[in-house]
C-alpha cells in the first residue's frame, strides 16, 4: 500500500516537472526566456542557485530515503530500544562547514552582480545643457492603473507603450505619483519598485535577436499591489534598432498639434477638447508639470498595442472603455470625470482617437 | 473548589472556560479558537483559488478578491497559525518544564482573551463596510489611499491581538525561567520548551516593532497624523521597515516551535534521544538571533541601493546553516532508531523534504539581485506557503494527533488521520510546486485575475484543484475529531508507549493541578530514563503537601471585552458619528474598572489540602 503510494507520488510529481519544462512560459513574458542582458545575469543566477539547491535536496533525499525505509519498526524488532545516541562531532562540523562553503559559491556572484545591476554611473554625465551625456534615460512614472514615460533628453512624453531601442543599455528614473507601483519587464529584467517618495534608479538592456522572435514587443506588469486594478496595469514594450529609434524619437518631436482626417474625426476632436483635453494630453511634447499630467498621454494612441493596457487595440473596445471604463478597469480615476456619450459622440470620438498616430 | 470530579451542565462549562486561568483549558480555548480562524482562512483560501482557477474569471469582484487576499493573508499568520502554536505552547510547555502551571496564569487567560476580541473585531470588517483591501503586510502608500474602513479594522483588530501575543510571550519567557521542576536545567528542557523559549524572546522583541507601526498608521488614518504621507513630507518606506523589523522575526516565531514539535515527534516514534541535542538548542538560538538581522531580504526592490542589498543577502543565506544543522539532525534522530508509523511521524517524515524545498527557495530569494525577478511574483508565494504550510502547517496538523490524547484524554483515529495526511500533502505539492514555475513564467501576485494566452491557464487550474484536496483532508480531519470525541474511548499516561517527556508521565488529561508532587528530573528525557530503569512514574522531588492554586476570574474577558467596544468608538470616530465618542469612552471604561478591580481586589487564590489527595486513588478528571 504504502509502496504504491509512493509510486504515485513520483509519478505526480514528473507529471508537473514535464507540464512545467515542456513551456518555460510565452518568450514575450518569461523570466525563463531571457531577453537582456539583466534577464540574462538574473537567469545565470538562478540556474546556479538551483543547480546548487538541487544538489543539497539529493542529498537529503537519499539520506531521508535510506532511513525511513531501512529503519521501519516491525513486528520483529518491536520490542528492540535502539542505541541512544547523542550526537557526533565529526558528522556535526560536515554538515556545517559543507553548507558554508556552498553559500560562498553562491555569495560571491550574488554580490558583484548586485552591484554590477545597480551600476548607473552614465546617467549621471550629463553635458552643459544638462543633457545625458552618452545615455539614452527614460523616466517612468506609475500612476494608479497607467504607465507614463517620459524621455527628459528628447522632450517628448508617451504613456502605456514603452518604446525602447534594441542592443543598449537604457537607464530609467522610475517613481509614483500615487501608491506604490512596482515596475516590471519579466523577460528583460526584474522589478523596480516605484515609489511615492523618490525616484529609483537602473539599467535595462533589450537584445535585438531575442526581440525580433517576438515581433519586438515584450509585456510590462505592475508587481505591487495597488488597489483593485492592479493585475490589469499592464504596458508594453516596443523594441526597434537604435536607427528606428531615433528616427520615432524625431517624428514625435515633430508633432506640433495633432490633425484629424475627416469630417468625423473632426467632430470627435471637438468633444475631445470640450471633454477630455483637461486630463488628457494629445501631441508627445506636453509642456505642463508632472502634477498637472493626470492622465495617459494620448498623442500615439492610434499606434498603441492595447486599449487600457489590456484590451485588443479596435474600435469596438475604445468604445466599450468609453462608455463604461469602471467595468474594464475597477477603481480607475476616470470614471465619472465627464459626462455620458452618446453613440453618435462615441463614433466621433473614436474615429479621432484611433487616428492620433505618430508613425508614417 | 472541589478536586473531586463532577458532571457539569453546559452552561456551567462555558462560564468554566470563560473564566478559566489553567493553562490546559486556555490551550483548548486556542486550539478551538484558532481552528476556527484557520477554517476561516482556509475558506478565503478556496475563493481565490477558484478566482484564479481560469482566466478572466468573475467569481468574486476585483475589489472583492483584494480583501479576501487581504484577510487570508492575515488571519492564517496572526489569527490561526499564532493562536494554534500558543495553544500547544499552553498545552505541553508546564507539563514538560513539571509546572503546575504558568507563571502568571490571569495574564495567560487575558492574552487569550485579547486575542479572540482583536481576531472577531478584524472579521467584523466583513459586515461594516468591507474587509481591509490593502495586502497582510499594508503598505501604507496603499493603506492611506483607502477610502472603506477596512484598513482601519486591521489596524485596530491587529494592535489589540497584537498585546495579547505580546504579553503572552512574556509569559511564557517567565514561566520557563522560574518554574522548572527540580533538576530541570536548560539542557535538560524538551526541545519544544526550548524552541517556546526562544520563540518567546522573539515576540517580545518583534511585537513591539509593529504596535509602533500600527500606532503611526492609527494616528495618520484617525487622528489626521502625517507620518507616512508623502505630500506632508512623511516617508512610506518607514512602514516597510517597521513592518518586516516585526514581520521577518514572525516568520520564525512560527517555525521554531513547530520545529520544536517535529524534535519530539522524531524522537518519540524513532524511540532515540533527540541527535545532536546541544546542537539543536544552539540552531534554534542562532536562527532567532539571526532571524532579527534579515528583515530587509522583503525589500531588495525598494532601492535601498547595493550595499544593503548584499548585506541583507548574505546575512539572510546564513540563516540556512543552522537550519540545515536541523535537518540532519532529525535525519540522524531516526538513522538507527525503530521508526514507528504513526499519523504525527507520517507528519513529520513529510515535513523533511517539504521544508527543504521551501528552505531552498528561501536561498534563492536571498540572491539579491535575482530576487529582482522573484519579488512580489507568484515565485514567492511557491517559497513561503511552502515553508508555512510545509513547517508550520504539517506541524500544527501533528501536534494536533500528537498532543490530543494528552488535551483531551482520547486518541484521534489512526487511519482517518493518515487519510487526512495523504490528502493534505498531495494537494499541498499539487497546489504549490506549479507556482513556483507561475511567477518565473511572469506572473505578478496578488492579481485578482489574468488574461488568457499568457502561458499560466494550466498551471492555474492544476493549483486550484490541489487547494480543494487540502480542503477535502481538512473536512475528514474534523471529521476525526467528532467522531472521536462520541465514541469518548479514555487513554492512559502515556497513550503513544514511547513518550520521553515529563507530560506523559502524568494522567491524560492531567489533573488540574498537574503534578501531584513535582518530579525530580535526572537528565534530558526524565520520564524514559525511568521507564528504562522499569519504574513507571517520575520520582517525586517533595513530600505530598498543600497545593497554591489561582482562582478562576472573568476579568480577563471583560478587560479585553472593553477595548473590543472602544475599538468601534476610534473607529467611527472618524466619520463624525455622534455616538463614537461616548462608546469610546465607555470601552476604555469598561477595561479600566475591570483592570482596577484586578489591582485593588485581593486574590491569594486557593489550597488543595494534603489530605483531598490523599483521598484520591484515581486520576482525577476536573
Amino acid at each position: 500500500m504504502r509502496k504504491r503510494l509512493h509510486k504515485w507520488r513520483l509519478i505526480s510529481i514528473f507529471a508537473i516537472l514535464a507540464l512545467a519544462l515542456s513551456g518555460c512560459g510565452k518568450p514575450f513574458l518569461s523570466t525563463l526566456t531571457p531577453a537582456g542582458e539583466v534577464a540574462q545575469k538574473q537567469y545565470d543566477l538562478t540556474i546556479l542557485s538551483t543547480s546548487i539547491m538541487v544538489l543539497v535536496i539529493i542529498v537529503v533525499t537519499v539520506i531521508f530515503i535510506y532511513v525511513v525505509t531501512r529503519f521501519r519498526r516491525t513486528k520483529k524488532n518491536e520490542n528492540k530500544i535502539p542505541k541512544q545516541v547523542e550526537g557526533n562531532h565529526t558528522l556535526e562540523i560536515i554538515w556545517t562547514v559543507i553548507p558554508i562553503l556552498l553559500l560562498l559559491v553562491l555569495a560571491v556572484p550574488t554580490v558583484s552582480y548586485t552591484f554590477n545591476l545597480a551600476d548607473v554611473g552614465p546617467m549621471k554625465q550629463k553635458d552643459k545643457q544638462g543633457k545625458t551625456k552618452d545615455a539614452l534615460v527614460i523616466n517612468v512614472r506609475a500612476n494608479l492603473y497607467w504607465w507614463e514615460f517620459e524621455y527628459p533628453d528628447e522632450k517628448i512624453i508617451t504613456s502605456q507603450d514603452l518604446v525602447v531601442p534594441t542592443d543598449k543599455k537604457v537607464y530609467f528614473n522610475v517613481k509614483s505619483s500615487d501608491v506604490k507601483h512596482s515596475f516590471w519587464i519579466p523577460a528583460v529584467g526584474g522589478k523596480t519598485d516605484t515609489n511615492p517618495e523618490g525616484e529609483n534608479q537602473f539599467w535595462l538592456e533589450f537584445d535585438s535577436k531575442s526581440a525580433a522572435k517576438v515581433k519586438n514587443q515584450f509585456y510590462g506588469k505592475c508587481a505591487e499591489l495597488c488597489g483593485p486594478s492592479h493585475a490589469y496595469m499592464d504596458f508594453k514594450v516596443r523594441t526597434m534598432s537604435q536607427d528606428d529609434f531615433s528616427a520615432w524619437t524625431k517624428e514625435m518631436q515633430n508633432v506640433k498639434k495633432p490633425v484629424a482626417q475627416g469630417d468625423l474625426a473632426k467632430e470627435g476632436e471637438a468633444i475631445f477638447n470640450k471633454s477630455c483635453i483637461g486630463c488628457h494630453a494629445n501631441t508627445p511634447n506636453d509642456s505642463r508639470p508632472e502634477k498637472a499630467r493626470t492622465a495617459p498621454n494620448l498623442a500615439t494612441f492610434g499606434d498603441r498595442e492595447r486599449i487600457a493596457g489590456i484590451l485588443q487595440h479596435n474600435e469596438e473596445n475604445l468604445k466599450r472603455w468609453l462608455r463604461d471604463p469602471e467595468k474594464v478597469k475597477p477603481g480607475n480615476l476616470m470614471t465619472g470625470k465627464y459626462q455620458k456619450l452618446s453613440e453618435s459622440q462615441l463614433d466621433a470620438l473614436t474615429a479621432y482617437l484611433m487616428g492620433l498616430k505618430v508613425e508614417q | 473548589m472541589s478536586t473531586i470530579a463532577q458532571k457539569k451542565g453546559f452552561g456551567a462549562t462555558v462560564w468554566d472556560y470563560l473564566t478559566t486561568v489553567d493553562h490546559k483549558k486556555i490551550a483548548i480555548l486556542y486550539l478551538m479558537a484558532g481552528g476556527i480562524f484557520f477554517l476561516a482562512g482556509g475558506l478565503e483560501a478556496l475563493f481565490i483559488r477558484i478566482q484564479l482557477a481560469v482566466p478572466n474569471n468573475d467569481f468574486v469582484s476585483a475589489g472583492l478578491y483584494n480583501q479576501i487576499l487581504t484577510m487570508h493573508g492575515t488571519t492564517m499568520i496572526f489569527l490561526a497559525a499564532m493562536p494554534l502554536i500558543f495553544a500547544f505552547m499552553n498545552a505541553a510547555v508546564p507539563l514538560q518544564i513539571g509546572a503546575r502551571d504558568v507563571a502568571f496564569p490571569f495574564v495567560n487567560a487575558l492574552g487569550f482573551w485579547l486575542f479572540f476580541f482583536g481576531g472577531i473585531f478584524l472579521n467584523c470588517s466583513w459586515f461594516l463596510g468591507g474587509a481591509p483591501d490593502a495586502g497582510w503586510t499594508s503598505y501604507a502608500s496603499l493603506t492611506l489611499n483607502a477610502k472603506s474602513h477596512g484598513v482601519d479594522f486591521y489596524i485596530l483588530g491587529l494592535q489589540i491581538s497584537g498585546i495579547g501575543t505580546l504579553i503572552g510571550g512574556i509569559n511564557f519567557l517567565v514561566t520557563i525561567v522560574n518554574m522548572r521542576a527540580p533538576g530541570m536545567t536548560y539542557m535538560r528542557m524538551p526541545l519544544f520548551t526550548w524552541s517556546s523559549f526562544v520563540t518567546s524572546a522573539l515576540i517580545l522583541f518583534a511585537f513591539p516593532a509593529l504596535t509602533v507601526g500600527l500606532f503611526l498608521l492609527m494616528f495618520d488614518r484617525m487622528f489626521g497624523g502625517n507620518f507616512f504621507d508623502v505630500s506632508a513630507g512623511g516617508n512610506t518606506i518607514i512602514w516597510e521597515h517597521l513592518f518586516w523589523i516585526f514581520g521577518h522575526p514572525e516568520v520564525y516565531i512560527l517555525i521554531l516551535p513547530a520545529f520544536g514539535l517535529f524534535s519530539e515527534i522524531f524522537a518519540t516514534f524513532s524511540r532515540k534521544r533527540l541527535f545532536g541535542y546541544s546542537s539543536m538548542v544552539f540552531a534554534t538560538v542562532l536562527i532567532g538571533f539571526l532571524g532579527f538581522m534579515v528583515w530587509a531580504h522583503h525589500m531588495f526592490t525598494v532601492g535601498m541601493g547595493p550595499i544593503a542589498n548584499a548585506i541583507f543577502a548574505v546575512a539572510t543565506m546564513a540563516i540556512a546553516v543552522p537550519t540545515g544543522i536541523k535537518i540532519f539532525n532529525w535525519l540522524f534522530t531516526m538513522w538507527g532508531g525503530s521508526i514507528k508509523f504513526t499519523t504525527p511521524m507520517h507528519y513529520a517524515v513529510a515535513f523533511i523534504p517539504s521544508f527543504v524545498a521551501g528552505g531552498v527557495t528561501g536561498i534563492m530569494n536571498a540572491v539579491a539581485a535575482a530576487d529582482y525577478q522573484y519579488h512580489d511574483s507568484y515565485f514567492v508565494v511557491a517559497h513561503f506557503h511552502y515553508v508555512i504550510v510545509g513547517g508550520v502547517v504539517l506541524a500544527l496538523l501533528a501536534g494536533t494527533h500528537y498532543y490530543w490524547p494528552k488535551m483531551f484524554g482520547t486518541m484521534l483515529s489512526e487511519v482517518l488521520g493518515k487519510i487526512t495526511f495523504w490528502l493534505f500533502l498531495i494537494g499541498f505539492h499539487l497546489t504549490f510546486f506549479i507556482q513556483h514555475f507561475l511567477g518565473l513564467m511572469g506572473m505578478p501576485r496578488r492579481v485578482f485575475t489574468y488574461l488568457p494566452n499568457q502561458g499560466w491557464d494550466t498551471g492555474n487550474m492544476v493549483s486550484s484543484i490541489g487547494a480543494f484536496f487540502m480542503g477535502i483532508a481538512v473536512i475528514i480531519m474534523l471529521i476525526n475529531v467528532v467522531v472521536t470525541q462520541v465514541k469518548g474511548v479514555k487513554v492512559g499516561n502515556d497513550p503513544w508507549g514511547d513518550g520521553r517527556s515529563l507530560e506523559w508521565s502524568i494522567p491524560s488529561p492531567p489533573p488540574f493541578y498537574n503534578f501531584k508532587q513535582l518530579p525530580l528530573v535526572r537528565g534530558l528525557d526524565p520520564f524514559w530514563i525511568e521507564k528504562m530503569e522499569g519504574k513507571k512514574g517520575m520520582t517525586p522531588a517533595e513530600p505530598l503537601g498543600d497545593i497554591h492554586m489561582p482562582n478562576a476570574s472573568f476579568l480577563p474577558v471583560t478587560i479585553s471585552f472593553g477595548l473590543f467596544v472602544a475599538a468601534f468608538g476610534i473607529l467611527f470616530h472618524v466619520d463624525d458619528k455622534p455616538w463614537a465618542l461616548p462608546v469610546m469612552i465607555i470601552g476604555l471604561g469598561i477595561t479600566l474598572v475591570s483592570m482596577l478591580i484586578r489591582s485593588v481586589k485581593d486574590d491569594h487564590g486557593f489550597h488543595i489540602h494534603k489530605e483531598d489527595l490523599e483521598n484520591e486513588d484515581k486520576g482525577v478528571k476536573a
